[in-house]
C-alpha cells in the first residue's frame, strides 16, 4: 500500500488495515520543498511505529536527483526491509543503488539487510526487464509502473488496460525467470471498485503476485481475489501432507488420489497455503 | 304516580347528599354551528406571550423542551427569549437535550433568566461556557431513560412544558410530521417529548402547521394539551441528522464497522429474531451495512431494531430483514417519513424505549446494542459526555440504558482521536460503567470484559483479533505518550446521574 512519506496520520495508521507490505513514498507524492522533512519523518516513522510483520518499503528518489543518496542513507539507518527504485530503466542503475546501499550498510555493520524493488515505468524498462531483475541478488521484486509507461507509448490507460498487456506478461516472466516477485501497478479510482476487481482478477491471471494500491478500501478487494478457494486449500493440505509423509518414508514419488504429485504441484500446493494464511482463511497454528 | 317532577324532591335530596348541583334544563343551549367551522378553531390556539401567562407559569419554576429537531431546533430559542422579555427570572430549564444551536441560553443564564438546568447532554459554546463554571448551579445530566421516568415519579417535575410539533390540530393532538399540504417541518418521533406532554402541569404545543381537527396519526394527545400556539418555524428538518446520511469513506470508520459487524455475527446473538440498535456516527451507521450482508448471507432476520432510527435501518426494514422499528428519535428525513406512513414503524416515549423500572421498555428486549464512546478505560468504563480536554461535548443519550439492559453492548471507538488517546487507565467522567459493556472495538485489536469469557471464546473461535484491554491502553500510550493532567477547578458544574437516580459522577470546572 502506498502512503505518501509527509502525511505522519496515514503513516501512523497504515498498518491496522493490515496490507502485506507498506511502502512510505518520498518520490511523486512529496513535492521538492518537502523533500528533507519527509525524508525525517520516514525515518523516524521506521524507527519508532511498531508496524508488526508488515514489510516496509520506502520509495526513494533517483539516484540522479540531489534526494537520492540521502534517501538511502536515511531509510536503510532506519532498517528498512525494501528500497524501490522509481523510474528503473537499465541494470547498471540497479548496480548503483545497490553500491550505496552497500556503503551505508557497512558503515552500520549490517550488511546485506536491504532488498531492492524496481518499479518499471518505460519502454526501455520493459525490454531490460529481465536484465533488471537479475542485476543483484538484493532484488525481491519488479514491479509495473503503468502511468508513466503508458505516456511513454503514447498511449492512455484504458478500463481494460490492453495497452499494458505486452509489460504486464514481460514483467511477470521476467520476474519468474528470475525467481522473484512480480507486482502489478496501482488503479486510482477508488470509486470504482468494479473496474478494480476485474484489473485485479485480470493480473492475478497474468501471474501476478500481488497489487499495488493507494487507499486500504483496495485491500479486500485484492485479498479477495487473491484468496485461494477451500477447495484448493483443502486439495493442498492434502499434498503437502504426504510430501511430508513420502518424505519420511524417503520415497521421491507421491500418489494423491491417483495421480502423481510432482515438483511443480508441491510448489502450487505451497504456494496457494501461502496465500491462504495471508488472506486469513487459515491460521498457521491450525498446519501440523 | 312516579313522574321526574314526583321525584324532584329525592333528587334534590341525592344531590345535597353528593354535594352536587341539581340538572337544570333551561341553562343547556345546543351550539348549532357547522361542524366543519368549529374544527378549525378553539379556544386553546393563543398566542405564545398568552399561553405563557395563562399557564400560571412563575419564577423559579420548571419548564420543558424536547430536541428533536436537533440541530434545526427553533422552539428552546424562542420561548427562552419571550420568557425573558417578559420579565421571568430564575427557571429550570429541563430540555431532553441542549446542542450548538442553543448557544443565546448563555445570555439568559448571564441574566438570570435560567438558573438550573437538567438535560441528557450539552455542546458548542454552551457546553464550553458551563464547564468553565458560568452557572451557579451544577447542570443535572441524566440519560434517555432516566429522565423519562424521573419525569414519570415526580422526580422531575415540569411545571410548564414547550412542546414543538411539526403538525397540530387547534386541539392539541400534535405529531412529529405532518400529512397536509402546508408541512413545513418534520422531525419524526416525539418520543422524548411524552412523558412532558403526560406529566407535566401545563403543555403548551408550538407548531408550524395548524392542521384541521383531527390530526391524524398523533403522537401527544389533545388530552394532555392545553395551549396550541402557532409559530413561523419550529425547526429546520434539513438539520435533524448532523450531515447528510450517506456511506462512510473513511477507511478506519469502515474498519471499525466491519469488525464491530463480525462481533456481533459471532457472538451467539446472532440468530432470527434477535434485536438490535446501533448509535449514529459513521462507523455506527457503517456497522449496519455491514450486518445487513451477513443478515442476507445467512438467511438471518430481526425481530425490531430500537433507537434512534436511521435511514439505513428504515432500508433493512423495507427489505424484510427487520420486522419493526421502535424508534424514540427519528435521526434523519427518511426516518421520519416512514414513521409518518409505514404502520410496522413505530414511534415509542423515553419511558418506553428505556426506562429501567419500566417492566415494558424496548431496551429490555434488546440483543445487541452498537455504540460509540469518547472515551473507554481499562475498566471498560465508557465516558461519552466530557472530552478529553475537560470541556463537556457530548451527550449520555441512551447508552447507559442500552448497555445495561442489552444481551451484549459492543463500544465502537478508535484507539486514537489524532493525538488523543480514547483508551485510557480512567475516563474523564464516568458514564456507562464497565460493568455493563461487554465488548470495545478498537482498530488495534478487540477487548472483551473478562466478565464475559463466553464471548471472548467465540470471537477467538472465529479469529477475530482478540486483545487485552490494558495493552490497547499501553499502546495508545506508546504512540502518544502521558497526556498532561487536565486543569480542573474546584468547582462542580455537572452532575451525572445513574439510570437508577443514584449520583454516579460529578464534573470539575475547567480553568483553562
Amino acid at each position: 500500500m502506498f502512503v505518501p512519506g509527509n502525511n505522519p496520520g496515514m503513516m501512523q495508521d497504515a498498518f491496522i488495515y493490515g496490507p502485506d507490505s507498506i511502502m512510505l513514498d518520498l518520490e511523486d507524492s512529496v513535492t521538492m520543498a518537502e523533500k528533507d522533512t519527509a525524508r525525517l519523518l520516514v525515518h523516524n516513522a521506521l524507527k519508532t511505529i511498531d508496524y508488526g510483520n508488515t514489510e516496509m518499503v520506502v520509495r526513494i528518489n533517483p539516484l540522479n536527483t540531489p534526494y537520492g543518496k540521502k534517501d538511502i542513507e536515511a531509510v536503510v539507518k532506519a532498517g528498512v526491509h525494501v528500497i524501490r527504485m522509481p523510474k528503473t530503466e537499465t541494470a547498471d542503475e540497479v548496480r548503483e543503488v545497490e553500491a550505496e546501499i552497500e556503503k551505508v550498510e557497512r558503515e552500520i555493520g549490517c550488511l546485506g539487510r536491504t532488498q531492492i524493488m524496481a518499479a518499471i515505468e518505460s519502454t526501455l524498462g520493459v525490454i531490460n526487464a529481465y536484465d533488471i531483475a537479475v542485476a543483484s541478488k538484493r532484488m525481491m521484486g519488479i514491479a509495473l509502473g503503468a502511468e508513466d509507461y503508458s505516456a511513454n507509448l503514447k498511449t492512455q490507460r484504458s478500463p481494460e488496460g490492453m495497452e499494458l498487456l505486452l509489460a504486464r506478461q514481460t514483467i511477470v516472466v521476467a520476474a519468474r525467470a528470475a525467481g522473484i516477485d512480480a507486482l502489478d501497478t496501482v488503479y486510482s479510482n477508488l470509486n470504482d471498485m468494479e473496474t478494480f476487481r476485474k484489473e485485479v482478477e485480470l493480473i492475478k491471471q497474468l501471474g501476478f503476485d500481488g497489487k499495488s494500491i493507494i487507499n486500504p478500501r483496495q485491500i479486500e478487494v485484492v485479498n479477495e481475489v487473491f484468496a485461494p478457494k477451500e477447495k484448493d486449500i483443502q486439495k493442498s493440505l492434502t499434498i503437502l501432507a504426504a510430501i511430508k509423509e513420502a518424505e519420511k518414508r524417503g520415497s521421491g514419488v507421491i500418489a494423491v488420489n491417483g495421480k502423481m504429485v510432482d515438483r511443480p504441484v508441491v510448489i502450487r500446493a505451497q504456494r496457494t497455503i501461502d496465500l491462504a494464511i495471508a488472506s486469513g482463511i487459515i491460521k498457521k497454528e491450525d498446519i501440523a | 304516580m312516579n313522574t321526574i317532577k314526583d321525584r324532584a324532591a329525592l333528587i334534590a335530596e341525592a344531590a345535597k347528599k353528593m354535594n352536587k348541583e341539581v340538572y337544570n334544563d333551561s341553562e343547556v343551549k345546543k351550539n348549532i354551528t357547522p361542524r366543519h367551522e368549529l374544527q378549525r378553531k378553539s379556544s386553546k390556539v393563543v398566542t405564545l406571550e398568552e399561553a405563557i401567562k395563562k399557564s400560571g407559569l412563575k419564577n423559579g419554576m420548571t419548564i420543558s423542551f424536547h430536541h428533536h429537531f436537533r440541530g434545526g431546533d427553533k422552539v428552546i430559542n424562542m420561548v427562552v427569549a419571550k420568557l425573558a422579555e417578559m420579565g421571568f427570572k430564575d427557571l429550570h430549564l429541563a430540555s431532553s437535550s441542549l446542542i450548538d444551536v442553543h448557544e443565546p441560553l448563555i445570555e439568559h443564564i448571564r441574566n438570570g433568566v435560567i438558573t438550573q438546568i437538567s438535560t441528557s447532554g450539552l455542546r458548542g459554546a454552551l457546553a464550553n461556557e458551563i464547564s468553565h463554571g458560568l452557572m451557579k448551579e451544577p447542570v443535572v445530566f441524566r440519560s434517555h431513560g432516566s429522565r423519562g421516568y424521573a419525569i414519570k415519579s415526580g422526580e422531575l417535575h415540569i411545571d410548564v412544558a414547550f412542546l414543538g410539533a411539526s403538525s397540530s390540530d387547534p386541539l392539541g393532538n400534535a405529531a412529529g410530521f405532518s400529512t397536509s399540504e402546508n408541512a413545513k417541518s418534520i422531525c419524526g418521533s416525539l418520543g422524548y417529548a411524552l412523558p412532558d406532554a403526560k406529566y407535566a402541569d401545563h403543555t403548551i404545543i408550538l407548531t408550524d402547521d395548524l392542521v384541521d381537527y383531527p390530526n391524524q396519526h398523533n403522537a401527544i394527545s389533545e388530552a394532555d394539551v392545553e395551549f396550541v400556539v402557532v409559530v413561523d418555524s419550529v425547526g429546520d428538518s434539513s438539520k435533524i441528522s448532523s450531515g447528510a446520511i450517506r456511506d462512510t469513506k473513511n477507511p478506519r470508520d469502515i474498519l471499525l464497522a466491519k469488525q464491530a459487524a463480525k462481533v456481533v455475527m459471532n457472538s451467539g446473538y446472532f440468530e432470527n429474531g434477535f434485536s438490535l440498535q446501533t448509535g449514529s456516527g459513521g462507523a455506527s451507521l457503517a456497522v449496519t451495512k455491514y450486518l445487513r450482508q451477513g443478515m442476507i448471507d445467512k438467511g438471518i432476520k430481526a425481530s425490531f431494531a430500537l433507537g434512534g432510527i436511521t435511514s439505513h435501518m428504515v432500508k433493512l426494514h423495507q427489505e424484510g430483514l427487520i420486522g419493526r422499528l421502535i424508534d424514540v428519535q427519528s435521526f434523519d428525513k427518511v426516518a421520519a417519513e416512514s414513521l409518518m406512513n409505514d404502520p410496522l414503524h413505530k414511534s415509542v416515549s423515553a419511558n418506553e424505549y428505556a426506562a429501567m423500572l419500566e417492566p415494558g421498555s424496548a431496551t429490555h428486549f434488546l440483543d445487541v446494542v452498537i455504540l460509540s464512546a469518547l472515551e473507554v478505560d481499562v475498566n471498560f468504563n465508557v465516558n461519552v459526555l466530557v472530552g478529553s480536554d475537560g470541556i463537556i461535548r457530548g451527550a449520555i443519550g441512551g447508552h447507559p440504558d442500552t448497555a445495561a439492559d442489552s444481551a451484549l453492548s459492543v463500544i465502537v471507538c478508535p484507539l486514537l482521536r489524532g493525538r488523543i488517546p480514547c483508551v485510557v487507565d480512567e475516563v474523564t467522567t464516568l458514564i456507562t460503567p464497565g460493568s455493563n459493556v461487554d465488548v470495545v472495538v478498537t482498530e488495534y485489536g478487540i477487548a472483551v470484559n473478562p466478565k464475559r469469557p463466553e464471548i471472548k471464546e467465540r470471537l477467538l473461535a472465529a479469529g477475530l483479533n482478540i486483545v487485552d484491554i490494558h495493552e490497547l491502553a499501553e499502546k495508545a500510550r506508546s504512540i502518544i505518550g502521558n497526556p498532561a493532567p487536565l486543569p480542573f477547578g474546584d468547582k462542580v458544574v455537572g452532575i451525572v446521574l445513574n439510570r437508577d437516580g443514584s449520583v454516579q459522577d460529578v464534573i470539575k470546572n475547567i480553568t483553562e
